[in-house]
C-alpha cells in the first residue's frame, strides 16, 4: 500500500471497499498530515478532528455492511465559505469572528450524505476576493510549490487557495471551492491541481457565504480528473431553496469519461493570447492543441471578440453584487461588532474593523458603480457587455464542443508581489472570468512545469451543462500530459 | 365632473387661493400564510423572532425564494383596480442601513413593476365621482420591528414581520382635499377586503399610508411636496393633510419655500414634524436582486385569475340599485364593509330589501356602534334577525314589537321566536276580542267620535287607545281597519303617499 | 473618472464603513485607478443590446404558501453579539 495521503479518491474508494484500508486509517493520516504541515501552508483554518473520526467511523461501519454513497469515507475539506452546521464558518473574514452556523450548506450536505468526511474548514481570500489568499484574516496560505532552488514563498492562487493547497499538498484527498472569476481554476493551476468549475446554476448556492450571486458557483478541486468527476456527482443538484439552480438531472460524470476525444471539435480562441502571457504559457498552450490533435480532436480558430472586456466588466458587475450581499454583516445578528454612540456608529466601527482593504474597496467600488446616476453608465453597461461575452460564447459553441486556453497567464507569483496594485492583481484572472461572466463550465487540469520548476494548467470551457463532454475532454488531456509531478514536501515538521 | 370635486377644495390665503395636492403610496400587508421569500408563518403577534426563517434573519448564504400565492395576490389586486398586468417584472434590491433590516436590502420592485397604472373611482357623495389614478402596484418584504421602550439605551429588534409581502399602491398625484383622501384609503381599503388580498387592518398594520402633500396655485406647476410616512388611521390621513397643507401654505405666503422631506405625523398633537433621522439624503442604489430571476406571468394565469374575482363594490352598488332597488346612498352604505353587503344579501333573500337594508343601517349599526363591534361579529346574525323580519311579515310581531324583541336578542342570544313566545308578545289579530276593545273606547269617548268625523286624522288617537287597553299586542293595522268601519270613515287620501 | 476624497468619504458613508483620512487618501488613488480601467468598456457599442437579465434561461421556481418554516427563535439569535430574550439588541436607535 502506498502512502495513504498519496491516494486518489478513486484509488482510495477501491481500497476502502475492499477493506485493504479504513476511513478512520485514512482519516486519522490526512489529520496527522495536517497537524504537521500547517504551520508552513497554513491552508486549514480549523480542524474538526472530532467530527472527523466520528464520521470515519460511521463511514466504515457503512462499508462494512457493504453500504455507502460514493465518497463513503474519503476525508476532504471545506472552503471556509460553506456554512457548516456546529463549525464556525468565517469566509475568513474577522466580520465572522466566531459564527457557528445552525445550518448546513447544501453543497456539502450532499457530500455527507454520499459519505465524505469532514476534515476542517480551508483557508480563502476574505470573502473568496483575491486570487492570491493574502487576504485571509488568518493570514496568507503558502503554495507547497517553490520555484526551483529557492526557498521563497509563493502564493497558492486565490481565492480558494486553502483548497487548492492542501489537495496538491495531501492535506486532503480533494476540497470543495468557489469559483466567482476564476478562484478555482487559478489556484488549480498555480498548485497543479484540477480544478473544476461547473455551470452556474449546477450546484445550489444556499448556504454558500456570497460573494457575487450572478456569478459565485461552487466545485471542486481534486488530483485527477476523475477525482473531479466523482466530487462534481456528489457535489451537484437542484435545490428548490435556491431559485438560480437548474432543475435538470445530474449525469453519472465518471461514465464515458475515459471515451476519448476523436472527433471532438476543440476551439481556440485567438483573442485568448493577451498582453502578459508568458512566452512558456503560449508554449504550453500549443502542447495542448498538438496533445489534442493526437489524441484525435479537431482543432478551429474561434473569435470570441468581446474577451477584453469582460475583466472590466467584471469588476463592476461582482463589486455591485458584493456591496449588496456584504450589506448584512452589520453587527447586529451575528459575527463581529464593535460598540460606538449610536447605532450607525456601531456600523461603520463594525465595519471598518471587520472588514479587510481588499473587502473594503470591492465594497466602495460597488457601492460607487450603483450610486444615484452612474447605475446606467456602469452596471448598465456591463449587463449589456455581459449579454455580448455570452453570446461569443454561443455563437462559438455553434462550431466547436470544448474550447481550450491556458488558465493564468502566468504561473505563481511569490508573496506580496502584486498586492502593490490592485488592477495587476486582478489580471490574474483575464483567462477565467470569461467564464463566469457567461455562466460555463470549465475546467483546470495540471499541464507540466514552468522554468520556474511551478505548475502551468490549461483551460478548457465546455457549453452550459455539458461537463459531460467538458470531463471527457480533460480526462483525454489529462492522459496526455501523463503522470504529473508532486511537490517535494518541506512542510513536514515531523520527518 | 371631476374637476369640479377638485376646484371646490381650495384654501383662501392673504395671497388668493391654494390647491391642495395629494398623492398616497399605500402599504398593503398581503394574505398569505407565509411570508414573500420564505416559509415562516405571518401570523400576527407571535413572541420574538419566533416566526422567524434563516432567510429572513439574512444568514449567511440563506436566498429567496418566492411564494406563488403572494404573486397572485398582487395580480388579483390589480385587476381589482383595473390596473395593467406586467407579464414580467423584476424584483430589485433597494439598499439602506437599518437595524430591522436584516439583508441591509428591502427586495422590492423598482423599475418594473408586477402591476401598472389602473383607477380607482370615488364616490364623493354631493361632489359626484372623482377618479383617482393608481401609477403602480409592486411586492416587496416588510422589514422588523424595533422596539425602543424596553431600555433606556437600547433598541430591541425582533424580526417576525421581517419578509412579510406587502403590496405598495402609489397613486397618482389625484386627490385634492383630505376628504378625498380619506374616501381614497377607504376605497381602496374596502376593495382590498372585497379582494381578500389584504385584511385591512389599520391597528395591526396591515394597512399604513405615506401621503404626500404639496400645494400651488391653481394652474401651477406641482409645488414641492413632503412627505408624511406611516400615517394608520383614515382619520389621522384627513387630519394629517389639513395641517401639512396649512402648514405649507403658512410658510409660502410669509415668502418662505417649501423643503422637500419626510414628516412624522404626531396623532396627540394633530401636526406632522420632520423626521431628523430620515434627513440624510437616501441613496438607496436600486439594481435587480440577482439571487432572483425574473418573474413572469402567463396570459392564461392572468385570465384565470380574473375569472375567478369576486363582485367588487362599485358592481354591487349598482347591482343593489337595479336588482334591489335600494336608494344610492343606502347601497353604498351597504357595500362599503364586504361583510355588511354579504350581511345584507343574506338578510334580504326572499325578503323586502328596504326593509332589511333599513334594518342594517338603523337598528344593527346602532347596536354594533355600542357595542363597538364589527358586522363579522354581531351577536345577532343574519339568520337571526330574518326569523325577526319573517314574524314581522307574517304580522306575528308589530314594528315597535319586533324592536323590543331585537333588543333582547342582542342581549340574550335567544332566537327571536322564543323571545316572542315566552314573553307573550304575538301580535291579537282575532278581530273579535279588537272589536269588543274598540267598542269599549267609542263608548266611552263620544266627544273624540263626534271630532273624528270631520277630522279623520284624528283616528291615531283611537288607535292608541286600543293599542294602550291590549297592552301594544292588537295588530294596528287591524284595530285601524275595524275603526274606519265602525267609524264610518273611508281610507285616508295620503294613506298611501 | 476620477474618484475624489469627497467622494471616497461620501460613498463609505453609504456603505457604512468608517474610512480614517489616510485610509480615504489610498483609495482615491486605488478607486480612481479601478474606475478608469473599467471605463474601456465605453469602447464597446451595446445600442440595441439587452443587458445580461438571467445566467441561465429558465424560469423561476416558486414556493407553495405553506409555512414549513420559523419556530427557531433560538437558532435565529444564537450567534447574537447581544440579546435579550429572543430579541437583538442594539444602541438606541433615534427615529
Ligand atoms: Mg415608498
Ligand atoms: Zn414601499
Amino acid at each position: 500500500m502506498s502512502d495513504l495521503t498519496d491516494l486518489t479518491i478513486a484509488e482510495a474508494s477501491k481500497a476502502l471497499s475492499s477493506k485493504e484500508i479504513s476511513s478512520l486509517e485514512l482519516t486519522q493520516a490526512h489529520l496527522e498530515a495536517i497537524g504537521s504541515a500547517n504551520t508552513a501552508l497554513n491552508a486549514f483554518v480549523l480542524t474538526a478532528d472530532e467530527q472527523a473520526i466520528e464520521m470515519a467511523k460511521a463511514s466504515d461501519a457503512r462499508l462494512t455492511k457493504g453500504e455507502g454513497g460514493v465518497l463513503e469515507g474519503i476525508p476532504i475539506g471545506v472552503k471556509d465559505l460553506f456554512c457548516t452546521r456546529g463549525v464556525r464558518t468565517t469566509a475568513c473574514s474577522n466580520i465572522l469572528d466566531g459564527f457557528t452556523p445552525t445550518y448546513e450548506s447544501r453543497v456539502t450536505a450532499n457530500l455527507w450524505d454520499a459519505g465524505a468526511v469532514m476534515l476542517g474548514k480551508l483557508s480563502c481570500d476574505e470573502f473568496a476576493m483575491g486570487s492570491s489568499t493574502e487576504t485571509s484574516c488568518f493570514g496568507p496560505c503558502i503554495n507547497p510549490w517553490r520555484r526551483s532552488g529557492t526557498a521563497d514563498k509563493l502564493v497558492p492562487g486565490g481565492s480558494s487557495g486553502g483548497s487548492s493547497t492542501a489537495v496538491a499538498a495531501r492535506l486532503c484527498l480533494a476540497a470543495t471551492a468557489t469559483d466567482t472569476g476564476g478562484s478555482i481554476r487559478q489556484p488549480a493551476a498555480l498548485t497543479g491541481t484540477v480544478g473544476l468549475k461547473p455551470t452556474y446554476g449546477r450546484c445550489s448556492r444556499w448556504g454558500i457565504v456570497a460573494f457575487a450571486s450572478s456569478l459565485d458557483q461552487a466545485g471542486p478541486i481534486t488530483r485527477s480528473v476523475t477525482d473531479a468527476a466523482i466530487m462534481l456527482s456528489a457535489m451537484a443538484g437542484y435545490d428548490r431553496r435556491d431559485t438560480t439552480s437548474v432543475d435538470l438531472p445530474v449525469p453519472d460524470y465518471c461514465a464515458g469519461l475515459d471515451e476519448g476525444i476523436k472527433g471532438l471539435k476543440v476551439g481556440i480562441p485567438a483573442e485568448y493570447r493577451v498582453e502578459g502571457m508568458g512566452a512558456e504559457v503560449d508554449a504550453l498552450w500549443q502542447q495542448g492543441i498538438e496533445w489534442a490533435k493526437q489524441a484525435g480532436a479537431e482543432i478551429r480558430e474561434v473569435s470570441l471578440p468581446h474577451t477584453k472586456y469582460a475583466l472590466p466588466a467584471y469588476y463592476i458587475v461582482a463589486p455591485a453584487e458584493a456591496s449588496s450581499n456584504l450589506a448584512r454583516y452589520d453587527g447586529v445578528r451575528y459575527g463581529l461588532r464593535v460598540p460606538g454612540s449610536d447605532v450607525i456608529e456601531m456600523y461603520q466601527n463594525t465595519r471598518a474593523a471587520g472588514f479587510g482593504s481588499e473587502v473594503k474597496r470591492r465594497v466602495l467600488i460597488g457601492t460607487y458603480v450603483l450610486s444615484a446616476g452612474y447605475y446606467d453608465a456602469y452596471y448598465l453597461k456591463a449587463q449589456k457587455v455581459r449579454a455580448l461575452i455570452k453570446r461569443d460564447f454561443d455563437r462559438a459553441f455553434e462550431d466547436v464542443d470544448v474550447l481550450l486556453t491556458p488558465t493564468t497567464p502566468s504561473p505563481a507569483f511569490a508573496l506580496g508581489e502584486k498586492s502593490g496594485d490592485p488592477v495587476e492583481m486582478y489580471l490574474n484572472d483575464i483567462l477565467t472570468v470569461t467564464v463566469n461572466m457567461a455562466g460555463l463550465p470549465a475546467v483546470s487540469i495540471p499541464a507540466g512545469l514552468s522554468g520556474e520548476g511551478t505548475p502551468l494548467g490549461l483551460q478548457l470551457i465546455a457549453n452550459a451543462f455539458d461537463e459531460t463532454t467538458l470531463l471527457r475532454a480533460a480526462r483525454a488531456l489529462e492522459e496526455a500530459a501523463g503522470p504529473q509531478p508532486a511537490p517535494e514536501n518541506w512542510w513536514s515538521t515531523t520527518p | 365632473m371631476p374637476n369640479d370635486a377638485r376646484t371646490s377644495h381650495l384654501i383662501e390665503g392673504d395671497t388668493g387661493s391654494w390647491e391642495i395636492v395629494i398623492g398616497l403610496e399605500v402599504h398593503a400587508q398581503v394574505v398569505s400564510k407565509s411570508k414573500l421569500f420564505s416559509g415562516a408563518s405571518t401570523e400576527f403577534g407571535g413572541s420574538p423572532n419566533a416566526q422567524v426563517s434563516l432567510v429572513d434573519a439574512a444568514m449567511p448564504g440563506m436566498l429567496p425564494v418566492i411564494n406563488r400565492e403572494c404573486v397572485e395576490q398582487a395580480v388579483r389586486t390589480g385587476l381589482g383596480l383595473n390596473a395593467q398586468i406586467n407579464l414580467v417584472s423584476v424584483f430589485d434590491r433597494k439598499n439602506y442601513f437599518y437595524p430591522d433590516l436584516p439583508q441591509g436590502y428591502q427586495i422590492s420592485q423598482f423599475t418594473k413593476p408586477i402591476v401598472g397604472e389602473g383607477e380607482i373611482v370615488l364616490d364623493m357623495g354631493e361632489e359626484g365621482e372623482v377618479s383617482v389614478g393608481i401609477e403602480r402596484l409592486h411586492l416587496e418584504q416588510d422589514a422588523g420591528k424595533s422596539l425602543h421602550d424596553q431600555h433606556p439605551d437600547h433598541s430591541y429588534v425582533d424580526l417576525n414581520r421581517s419578509g412579510i409581502a406587502l403590496m405598495e399602491i402609489v397613486s397618482k398625484p389625484d386627490l385634492r382635499s383630505a376628504e378625498q383622501a380619506k374616501v381614497y384609503v377607504a376605497k381602496l381599503r374596502t376593495i382590498l377586503r372585497y379582494l381578500g388580498t389584504c385584511d385591512g387592518n389599520m391597528e395591526e398594520g396591515s394597512l399604513r399610508a405615506d401621503v404626500n402633500v404639496s400645494v400651488r396655485k391653481p394652474g401651477d406647476e406641482l409645488g414641492t411636496r413632503c412627505e408624511i410616512k406611516n400615517v394608520n388611521s383614515i382619520r389621522f390621513i384627513g387630519e394629517a393633510v389639513d395641517y401639512e397643507a396649512a402648514r405649507q401654505v403658512e410658510i409660502l405666503e410669509d415668502g418662505g419655500e417649501i423643503i422637500q422631506e419626510t414628516r412624522l405625523f404626531d396623532p396627540d398633537a394633530g401636526e406632522t414634524r420632520s423626521m431628523r433621522s430620515k434627513e440624510e439624503a437616501h441613496d438607496y442604489r436600486y439594481f435587480p436582486d440577482p439571487d432572483l430571476l425574473p418573474l413572469e406571468l402567463s396570459q392564461d394565469d392572468v385570465e384565470r385569475i380574473k375569472a375567478e374575482l369576486p363582485e367588487l363594490p362599485d358592481a354591487r352598488k349598482a347591482r343593489f340599485m337595479r336588482e334591489l332597488a335600494l336608494e344610492h346612498d343606502v347601497a353604498e352604505r351597504l357595500v362599503a364593509d364586504r361583510d355588511v353587503a354579504e350581511y345584507f344579501e343574506a338578510l334580504a333573500r326572499g325578503r323586502d330589501a328596504n326593509l332589511a337594508a333599513n334594518w342594517i343601517t338603523g337598528e344593527l349599526f346602532g347596536a354594533l356602534n355600542k357595542l363597538d363591534l364589527t358586522i363579522d361579529r354581531s351577536p345577532v346574525d343574519a339568520n337571526q334577525l330574518g326569523a325577526l323580519l319573517d314574524l314581522m311579515d307574517d304580522g306575528a310581531v308589530s314594528g315597535r314589537t319586533a324592536k323590543d324583541v331585537f333588543e333582547t336578542m342582542l342581549a340574550t342570544g335567544q332566537p327571536a321566536g322564543e323571545i316572542v313566545a315566552a314573553q307573550g308578545l304575538e301580535q291579537v289579530s282575532d278581530t273579535g276580542a279588537i272589536e269588543q276593545v274598540v267598542d269599549e273606547v267609542i263608548a266611552a269617548n263620544p266627544d273624540q267620535v263626534e271630532q273624528v268625523k270631520s277630522k279623520p286624522k284624528t283616528l291615531g288617537w283611537f288607535v292608541g287607545q286600543v293599542m294602550q287597553k291590549t297592552g301594544g299586542k292588537a295588530n294596528p293595522q287591524t284595530v285601524n281597519d275595524i275603526l274606519r268601519r265602525k267609524l264610518e270613515i273611508g281610507d285616508d287620501q295620503d294613506q298611501d303617499s | 473618472m476620477k474618484v475624489d476624497r469627497a467622494t471616497v468619504q461620501h460613498i463609505a458613508r453609504l456603505a457604512r464603513i468608517t474610512v480614517s483620512d489616510d485610509e480615504a487618501a489610498r483609495f482615491e488613488g486605488e478607486l480612481s485607478g479601478i474606475i478608469e480601467w473599467v471605463e474601456q468598456l465605453e469602447e464597446v457599442d451595446t445600442d440595441g443590446v439587452e443587458p445580461m437579465t438571467r445566467v441561465v434561461e429558465m424560469a423561476m421556481t416558486q414556493r407553495d404558501d405553506e409555512v414549513n418554516d420559523g419556530g427557531i427563535a433560538d437558532d435565529i439569535v444564537a450567534n447574537a453579539p447581544e440579546k435579550a430574550d429572543h430579541f437583538f439588541v442594539v444602541p438606541k436607535v433615534v427615529e
